[in-house]
């Protein structure tokens, strides 16, 4: 357990948040298995925190875990083939001077080719985010699988499969070619998202608030832009997770869930609006519109009513439309049919949300939420009671289960 | 696949059911609980059961028959409903569960059911 409080181990914290992944990315690059590189560079940093705390911090950090990382690999494969292995204590002792194993130091496009490899489209894209957030940030299998909803010992089953597919497919290290460059970062791009614990456009509406891994998740985003700094997406991305989390402080008070709309905007932070603001407009420099610049832009509005003191509603009507051109989706329509009811159009509103597929939205809680508020707003209030009734039932977050129960008792929608 | 999801409600939702001011929305729960997974053409069976304190237990050791008045363990969280459903998969019954009331402050177990013996 690392405990920050002194210098060694602020060094082993700050080694490990930035080093973790670009090293296991480059024994990863050395010899194609995933496991045994995240094996390694764990035994590395349980080496390191014995041995700064006893000799100090070493000169350079990387140096000295790449060094470690490399001999309990080594020792891990010689384990493998019954040979001789490195003992611990070898290991503690080590400098930075073994520079036989520098064979070119960790990079940057070391995390980069993991977070493809973890994103890989021969890999099931509902693993992708557990596998980044393994791989690059050793966040514990039992967390992600809470994010996920999913028994801590099966989520370790499924990736211990993937990697071994990984080892084994001989899915490989290797910069995709810029022909294929945006489509592999839209996986990853994505895969960030559902880390974040919301792949819904109705982020700010009652659609639950399952626990997630929002730091690891803005983490993650804020490491693409600076491996991919020309990605308009990438920028966009963490626009739009910026903005979320500037309203976050607001969503649940002393009195339980507030609705974006009744939210009290003194309390959302204006540091990460502002950083949302200047990355959305960084990426629109670019030229080149995708989805997540537009669910940013979408999030951008709702943020703008801490200046404005008004909600551009047919601003964000627009905004969906474009989306539901580019990228359409389940949340995407949902969100267009609550914009729509804002601006009165309540019909179209009705008619979009026909036209979603039964089995899409049969356990989809945000899109009853919806379905009960243009029902009511078609004054059609059985219905809207009965889709009311359905998303209760659907609804995770006791917090949310009871603001809408306490909306139901009310006849509100 | 066939699951059972096993309502293990706490003290306070026991407490809530009888209580005027909690009474409304418990139910209001329950009943839309009820209602999406009946909607959602999984349950092929639901029972609510009455408090641990209506309970009877009993034991048979060696011909004699032992008869206590109260549930079966004095523990804090005790089975308040259960459910039969029919979904895919572990996951899928999971995310029911994990929409069960009962899981805000007591807990919910999920188990698969037992093929039927022939």
């Amino acid at each position: 357990m690392i405990h920050r409080h002194d210098p060694v181990d602020e060094a082993l914290a700050e080694a490990h948040r930035e080093l973790f992944g670009r090293l296991v990315g480059w024994l990863f690059r050395r010899d194609g298995d995933l496991q045994a590189a995240e094996d390694a560079v764990a035994t590395a940093f349980a080496h390191a925190v014995t041995a700064w705390r006893a000799g100090g911090v070493p000169g350079s950090a990387e140096a000295w875990l790449r060094v470690a990382a490399r001999n309990a690999a080594v020792s891990a494969a010689r384990r493998r083939t019954r040979e001789v292995s490195v003992a611990p204590e070898e290991m503690t002792g080590m400098t930075a001077s073994d520079d036989a194993v520098a064979e070119g130091a960790p990079t940057p496009d070391d995390v980069l080719s993991l977070l493809f490899v973890c994103a890989h489209p021969a890999i099931d894209e509902r693993l992708h985010a557990p596998l980044m957030l393994q791989a690059v940030l050793a966040v514990d299998a039992a967390r992600i699988a809470a994010v996920f909803l999913v028994p801590p010992a099966t989520m370790g089953q499924r990736l211990s499969r993937v990697k071994i597919k990984i080892r084994d497919a001989g899915i490989r290290y290797r910069m995709p070619p810029a022909e294929e460059l945006p489509g592999r970062v839209g996986a990853v791009l994505r895969a960030i998202y559902a880390a974040y614990g919301s792949s819904d456009a109705l982020i700010d509406d009652p659609g639950g608030d399952r626990p997630a891994l929002r730091d690891e998740a803005l983490r993650l985003a804020e490491m693409m832009v600076a491996l991919v700094p020309e990605d308009p997406e990438a920028r966009g991305l963490l626009a739009l997770l910026l903005h979320t989390e500037s309203r976050r402080p607001a969503r649940f008070g002393e009195g339980g869930f507030v609705p974006l709309a009744s939210q009290d905007t003194r309390v959302w932070s204006a540091t990460l609006r502002r950083r949302g603001d200047a990355e959305l407009r960084r990426a629109a420099a670019f030229g080149a519109l995708g989805r997540f610049q537009l669910e940013a832009a979408i999030s951008a509005v709702h943020s703008a009513r801490a200046e404005t003191g008004v909600t551009d509603w047919q601003a964000v009507v627009t905004l969906y439309r474009g989306l539901l051109q580019i990228a359409p989706s389940v949340g995407a329509t949902i969100g267009a049919a609550a914009a729509l009811v804002e601006v009165g159009d309540v019909d179209e509103a009705a008619r979009m949300l026909a036209d979603l597929p039964p089995s899409a939205v049969a356990a989809h809680q945000p899109y009853w939420v919806c379905l009960a508020r243009v029902e009511a707003a078609r004054g059609r209030h059985v219905e809207a009671d009965a889709a009311m009734r359905r998303a209760i039932g659907l609804t995770t977050d006791p917090r949310v289960r009871a603001y809408l129960v306490g909306r139901s008792a009310q006849g509100l929608h | 696949m066939q699951f059972a999801i096993l309502a293990m409600e706490a003290e306070a939702d026991y407490a809530d059911r009888i209580d005027p001011d909690h009474a409304e929305a418990y139910w209001a729960s329950w009943a839309a609980y009820v209602a999406a997974l009946q909607d959602s053409g999984i349950m092929s069976a639901a029972a609510g059961l009455q408090p641990p304190g209506t309970a009877t237990t009993l034991r048979n050791r060696g011909g004699d028959v032992e008869i206590q008045d109260g549930p079966f363990a004095d523990v804090k969280e005790h089975l308040g409903g259960i459910f039969l459903i029919d979904v895919p998969d572990l996951d899928a019954a999971m995310a029911w569960a994990a929409r069960c009331p009962a899981a805000a402050r007591g807990s919910v177990e999920v188990r698969p059911v037992l093929p039927p013996m022939s």
